[in-house]
């Protein structure tokens, strides 16, 4: 059987536990030197962290609901990064504890003089944003344990069966995880600037969160296959394939936050623009120029010939590429609530993509030392194998 | 008459359309039976040097690209650059329309924006890098229409349009030789080799034939005919019984003289002195402002006529005078301040003043009177004197 289930190397996670203990170490120091800063950083770290493990399991459900088989081969690294999604929970308790350093909302002066804030109130209180994290993130881990549940049973048993509940679990699950999701983006990330709204934010940063999916699926896989951990049957087609999707994805982003621009700009309504002013002026103008050239205008032309897509040292590096991207993103979205005339940016920004970064290596390692990195009972596999475009 | 049309019609279709073959060969063919078959004599045919040839299917082979060694067309980077075409021109485009030809204030946006301009750009990037290649893949690249490749009438391509795969090995190849080649195709399994030699007429040699005289003379004659027609039957035969059934009819169309009425106006103008409902007509029409100052304000000062009066102030006055009428204008230099309402010349004005500089307009403010209706207006008046004395309360106003 060529799919030994050979084990990564002890490098690893020497590699992961050292980027977790530094990166622990800068965010002590960050917190303990300017707690409201850190509160913020570490919000855009844990929008990152959500972004792999919530995408990463999008992206099992949609290859179960729409048959495909080319990513078959592949799903094990989707799944190994899902399963960041039972960690979010601890991860989650800062964000919580620290909520009214972050939300202006949580204040209950602030909404006192404030009608605005008074009409959301219903909506956007404490007890109720509690709820509704702790509600979201209880459906994804559920959702997170049978689908990876079935799929490792597989394994072993090589029934159909799970392949087929499987898909049933997916079709529940898409719908509930774009309205999750939705919600999500909306409570974390949008009621910083409580008075401000688009009703395109919850695609716009689930098209963020695909692109970032890709990305670390691509990278992984190709880092996999450079180490021989991959079956030697992978070949070019399914990272020309991988490149493709990273590429649409990333165009889908650009349409999604122009199609947000375009409108806003056009109804011209001062309680829209105001976001956009807040990001034109000084120093967040360089930040929005940048992640469009960063995000959008580079990736586009360097991913667009062929030959990028399937050069897999080119492939991995334009994979690194997108993700330190989606942190851009990421950081452009929920930073300019904590200064709104400065960019800011010193060493206590470093510390915390380092631990994320950190957090991805050791949990991948630790979940690969127990699973095959191939689902070697998925009847799709061979199929999956034999993909040619 | 009838039987020679007949007689002539069987003569042309039992005429023989099989054209001469010269003696030059074209090429030699074999064919395959499976499309493993081919694909392995594809690689052996790359391997053994061979550069001039090609392989016919019934239909795709997946991998026959790698197979044949085949480099990658220019096909995609043609897209590339007529897209990139068509973003540059869309770019140009609006930028000369909306910038400098035919500049115009929409909702006080710049004349030339980038945000609207995407749309149209993308559109047309999309439009001229799809034609581009649909059009150049087709002429220059498949060098179509080619009615006369030499594989054509063979039993090879016959073959190879039903059940077989076929490999042919053209003559120009610098390789070739044909006991060579005949050997090399029998030795990777080909059947039914078959020598396929040009037609007399070699269309290879005259220049693509989308540049020919009779091609181009044809799609003009075309052109001229459909656009003559088109305009003819639009602009003369609608018009002509009995097409006219539809517009002839008893009626004073536009930029027509009606018969029936003497002054030639087919709507009858409204008696002298009518006026709408609800309108009372504006007696100082024109007159100075001293005797618009008599004028008093007919309504009352409450709550809800304040409401009202800073609702339409925000909404017509506020551009340019600003929230609270300091002349502080939100749009950005398009249109001339105005001075602030709190100078000691409007704070001494008699309500009437207000009232009629709102209706008639003053210098480069025009007139409101159509928007805002009288009521409205003396509302905003009673919201200006608000302002007023917000602006320079005293100490007896704060109790």
């Amino acid at each position: 059987m060529e799919f030994h289930n050979k084990a990564l190397p002890g490098k690893v996670s020497r590699i992961g536990f050292g980027l977790l203990i530094t990166g622990l170490i800068l965010m002590v120091a960050a917190f303990a030197l300017d707690y409201r800063r850190a509160m913020f950083d570490y919000l855009t770290m844990f929008m990152w962290l959500l972004s792999l493990g919530l995408g990463s399991l999008g992206l099992i459900a949609l290859e179960y609901i729409s048959g495909a088989t080319w990513s078959t081969p592949f799903r094990r690294v989707s799944e190994f990064l899902a399963s960041l999604l039972p960690v979010m929970f601890l991860l989650v308790i800062p964000v919580v504890v620290g909520m009214k350093e972050l939300f202006v909302w949580t204040d209950p002066q602030v909404v006192k003089s404030d009608a605005v804030l008074q009409g959301k109130e219903p909506y956007l209180n404490t007890t109720f944003f509690i709820a509704r994290a702790a509600i979201c993130l209880l459906i994804w881990v559920v959702f997170y344990f049978f689908l990876v549940r079935n799929s490792q049973k597989q394994d072993s048993e090589s029934i159909p069966q799970y392949t087929k509940s499987n898909i049933r679990l997916s079709a529940i699950f898409t719908p509930i995880f774009m309205v999750t999701l939705t919600i999500i983006a909306i409570d974390f990330m949008m009621s910083l600037f409580p008075h401000w709204y688009s009703t395109i934010y919850g695609v716009y940063y689930f098209s963020g969160t695909l692109v970032a999916a890709y990305s670390a699926l691509t990278l992984i896989s190709v880092l996999l296959k450079e180490g021989n951990y991959l079956s030697s049957r992978i070949n070019n087609d399914h990272f020309y394939s991988m490149g493709m999707l990273m590429f649409a994805f990333n165009i889908f982003w650009a349409y999604i936050a122009f199609s947000q621009l375009l409108l806003q700009w056009y109804a011209d309504i001062p309680e829209e623009t105001f976001w956009y002013i807040i990001i034109w002026e000084h120093s967040w103008k360089v930040v929005s120029i940048a992640l469009f050239l960063v995000h959008f205008a580079i990736p586009f032309l360097v991913l667009m010939p062929r030959s990028v897509k399937t050069n897999l040292k080119k492939l991995k590096f334009m994979a690194i590429w997108m993700l330190v991207a989606h942190y851009l993103d990421l950081y452009w979205l929920i930073m300019p609530a904590y200064d709104h005339h400065s960019a800011v940016f010193g060493w206590q920004e470093i510390g915390f993509p380092l631990f994320a970064v950190g957090v991805v290596v050791v949990i991948f390692k630790m979940k690969a030392r127990k699973t095959n990195i191939i689902p070697v009972g998925d009847p799709k596999l061979e199929s999956g194998f034999n993909f040619h475009l | 008459m009838i039987g020679k049309i007949k007689n002539k019609l069987k003569e042309v279709n039992n005429r023989n359309l099989e054209q001469k073959r010269s003696d030059e060969l074209y090429a030699i063919g074999a064919l395959f039976d499976t499309p493993d078959e081919i694909m392995d004599a594809a690689g052996k045919t790359t391997e053994a040097g061979y550069e001039e040839f090609d392989v016919n299917t019934p239909y795709p082979v997946h991998g026959m690209d790698q197979a044949m060694k085949l480099k990658n067309t220019m096909v995609g980077k043609t897209t590339f650059i007529f897209g990139f075409l068509g973003t540059t021109a869309a770019l140009l485009m609006i930028g000369w329309m909306s910038g400098i030809d035919y500049q115009n204030i929409i909702g006080g946006k710049p004349f030339f924006a980038i945000p609207p301009a995407i749309p149209i750009t993308f559109e047309l990037t999309v439009l001229l890098g799809g034609l581009a290649t649909a059009g150049l893949m087709l002429t220059l690249f498949n060098r179509l229409p080619w009615i006369n490749n030499p594989l054509h009438d063979t039993n090879y391509i016959k073959q190879t349009a039903s059940d077989k795969f076929g490999l042919v090995i053209y003559a120009k190849d610098k390789n070739f030789n044909i006991a060579t080649v005949e050997g090399f195709l029998q030795s990777i399994g080909g059947k039914s080799i078959e020598k396929i030699n040009f037609f007399e007429v070699r269309e290879d040699r005259v220049r693509t034939p989308i540049f020919d005289f009779k091609f181009i003379a044809l799609l003009a004659v075309v052109t001229v005919v459909t656009a003559v027609t088109a305009y003819g039957i639009l602009r003369y035969v609608l018009f002509l019984p009995p097409f006219d059934f539809m517009w002839k009819q008893e009626k004073v169309l536009p930029q027509e003289k009606s018969t029936f009425f003497a002054d030639g106006f087919s709507m009858r103008p409204p008696v002298e002195g009518t006026v709408s409902r609800g309108y009372i007509p504006y007696e100082y029409q024109g007159l100075p402002d001293s005797v618009v100052t008599l004028l008093a304000n007919p309504l009352p000062i409450n709550a809800e006529v304040l409401a009202k009066g800073k609702q339409r102030f925000n909404t017509y006055c506020s551009p340019c005078h600003g929230y609270y009428g300091e002349g502080d204008s939100r749009l950005r230099g398009q249109f001339p301040n105005p001075p602030s309402l709190h100078t000691d010349k409007v704070r001494q004005w008699a309500d009437g003043n207000i009232y009629h500089v709102i209706t008639n307009g003053q210098n480069v403010m025009s007139s409101y009177a159509k928007q805002i209706s009288r009521d409205d207006r003396w509302a905003i008046v009673h919201y200006i004197r608000a302002l007023q004395r917000a602006l320079n309360a005293k100490d007896e106003d704060l109790n």
